[in-house]
């Protein structure tokens, strides 16, 4: 059997293929997390909860109206970008101006009500989602066998993540939101309503939770508390990526995918912290993050 | 004027945790109660005057908690090493995580410091001196100096409030010190501060490092009072609670964290029971309503309040 440093490749093609899929995963909402910040200097922890409800749309309009996997990629970003619509505008238009920890905390709030609402309805244990009939059954590489789905995800997710940062880098409404980034003042002042484009931008970042919730739904269980602890660990890929920056946050996230897959071949047991190790890591060597600014 | 209404919510609630024993409130829930009241002032000392959002407080806690447990159940050391020992060691992570936060500011600040919780918290599930999904249990009080056994809730009640009266009078002599000046200046303005030719980030540190030592005292006498330390106490969910007693009772005030920790624990005590996980619905609603509505907090509004009211009797 082929080894690299003693470990059996199969198991670590294995691990980073997986690695991969996180990672994924990562980039997509450490990405809406970058944007949402950008514009509106808010910290949104409601990220996991919003992806959880994302998830949870796919399996409630499968269960009562059989609506398929290929619709609910559509449906729930979109039901979840209406509730960012919501929640932007009953709550955090109303805590501009202020510190930005208070936006950190009514978030916080809002994950722990949207919980547990969902704890209390569906109960805590996880619910399975089935593996759309087109997207089922393996590829058999010769050495290894991957599962359809988890490629699908992994080509969706850096597709939305390069769409995105297309539309923000080179169109003119990219334009608009990096200028209302910039000074949003002064972008007001050439007549630009830039209180759309913040709860749009809101929207539209919650809504790529929302699709992360859809694409995971079928390989983790559906559960109220599946993006409890993810969310910190979004936090500390931002932190490692640098905020300012959409390709820091997708190229960070899907590097700590990897690195996070690499770690269990190595050593399984540091696996859930090795991405809190390499982020002090980043703080001691470079604090503003790895594609931040000073 | 507004202090001296504080002044008389003080001794009204002194005058009342004095007589607790004899009012029929049950001891262990008392007990409790003063824990967690010792960590959300500890918590206070941080966010309410050098404005430094950690969220990640119940990292300090936990270990504490975990430290004396363990030097009780495996070393059998004395009662009070092992709650120094707990102490010692929350302050030296304290240590260290204050010093990789504090090279960033404001959110980030909050981020890392819930990240590196995170940690400690995985650390913890795993660790098998922390005896994983069971946590260290049974607990012995054992006897403070060699002398006063602590096996008596009577007692132990007594000790605990003293220790808590301490910690309270501790930290307002903190913050009225000339160190404590100094951190309220960089929660104000840090680059004012700066400017001041403070260096700021070591005054950041060691309030950090004091908080987290005096959140441990908290966590050590829980696990003593309870006789268990579990991964509840490590967890995020206890970091947002003791955020939200701080900004319930009010910021930046001396009262407010014991007020706060007071009106969730009862919550969660009375409330758990008969509706089960609507508990998390009501506290993230009442976190929403303390952000949108009143910032100050219980104690600050009835400061504000009381300030108002003078200020209209005077004119």
């Amino acid at each position: 059997m082929t080894t690299i440093l003693g470990y059996p490749l199969p198991a670590i093609l294995g691990q980073l293929i997986l690695g991969l899929v996180n990672g994924s995963f990562y980039a997509i909402l450490s990405l809406g997390l970058a944007v949402i910040f950008g514009l509106l200097r808010i910290v949104n922890f409601a990220h996991g909860a919003l992806y959880m409800v994302g998830a949870f749309v796919a399996h409630i309009i499968l269960v009562n109206f059989g609506i398929s996997y290929w619709f609910a990629l559509i449906v729930a970003p979109v039901a979840v970008g209406i509730l960012g619509v919501g929640i932007e505008r009953a709550f955090l238009s109303r805590l501009r101006g202020l510190d930005p920890l208070y936006g950190l905390l009514l978030t916080f709030g809002l994950a722990l009500i949207a919980e547990g609402l969902m704890q209390q309805k569906f109960g805590s244990s996880g619910m399975s989602y089935p593996v759309p009939a087109l997207l089922q059954g393996v590829y058999n590489l010769g050495f290894m066998i991957i599962p359809i789905y988890r490629l699908w995800v992994v080509v969706v997710s850096i597709s939305v993540c390069i769409a995105t940062w297309l539309v923000i880098e080179k169109t003119s409404l990219g334009a608009i939101l990096r200028a209302a980034t910039e000074n949003s003042q002064l972008t007001q002042a050439f007549g630009i309503n830039v209180p759309v484009y913040l709860t749009a931008t809101y929207a539209f970042g919650v809504g790529l939770a929302g699709l992360a919730g859809v694409l995971a739904a079928p390989i983790t269980q559906v559960s109220p508390l599946m993006g409890s602890s993810l969310v910190v660990v979004v936090f500390a890929v931002v932190v490692i990526g640098g905020m300012g920056s959409i390709m820091g946050a997708i190229v960070s996230g899907i590097i700590l995918g990897l690195l996070e897959g690499l770690t269990k071949v190595v050593y399984a047991e540091a696996s859930t912290t090795v991405i809190f190790i390499i982020m002090a890591v980043v703080l001691l060597v470079r604090p503003v993050g790895l594609f931040g600014r000073e | 004027m507004p202090q001296q209404v504080s002044n008389r919510i003080e001794w009204a609630l002194l005058l009342l945790a004095v007589l607790v024993p004899f009012l029929g409130i049950y001891p262990i829930f008392a007990m409790k109660l003063i824990c967690f009241a010792i960590f959300a002032c500890a918590f206070n000392l941080l966010l309410g005057f050098t404005r430094l959002l950690s969220f990640g407080h119940a990292a300090y806690f936990g270990v504490a908690a975990y430290a004396t447990a363990w030097c009780r159940l495996r070393l059998n050391l004395p009662t009070e090493l092992s709650v120094l020992a707990g102490v010692a060691l929350s302050a030296a992570l304290g240590f260290i995580i204050g010093m990789l936060a504090s090279r960033r500011t404001g959110i980030y600040f909050a981020m890392i410091t819930l990240a590196l919780a995170q940690c400690v918290y995985f650390f913890c599930l795993q660790a098998p001196a922390t005896g994983g999904e069971n946590g260290l249990q049974g607990v012995p009080r054992g006897s403070l100096f060699g002398v006063l056994p602590l096996q008596s809730d009577f007692t132990m009640y007594y000790v605990v409030l003293i220790i808590g009266l301490l910690v309270y009078l501790g930290i307002r002599r903190i913050v009225h010190s000339p160190f404590g000046q100094v951190i309220k200046a960089i929660g104000e303005h840090e680059p004012r501060a700066i400017s001041l030719g403070y260096s700021v980030d070591h005054y950041k540190v060691l309030a950090f490092v004091l908080s987290a030592a005096i959140a441990g005292i908290g966590g050590s006498l829980k696990a003593l009072v309870l006789g268990l330390a579990t991964l509840s106490d490590v967890h995020q969910s206890t970091s947002g609670e003791v955020i939200l007693m701080t900004l319930l009772g009010g910021t930046g005030t001396f009262l407010g964290p014991v007020i706060g920790s007071s009106i969730v624990i009862t919550l969660q005590e009375y409330l758990s029971d008969s509706v089960g996980s609507w508990v998390s619905v009501i506290i993230g609603c009442i976190f929403v309503v303390c952000v949108m509505l009143f910032r100050k907090g219980i104690i600050g509004e009835v400061e504000a309040y009381v300030a108002r009211r003078s200020s209209k009797t005077n004119a």
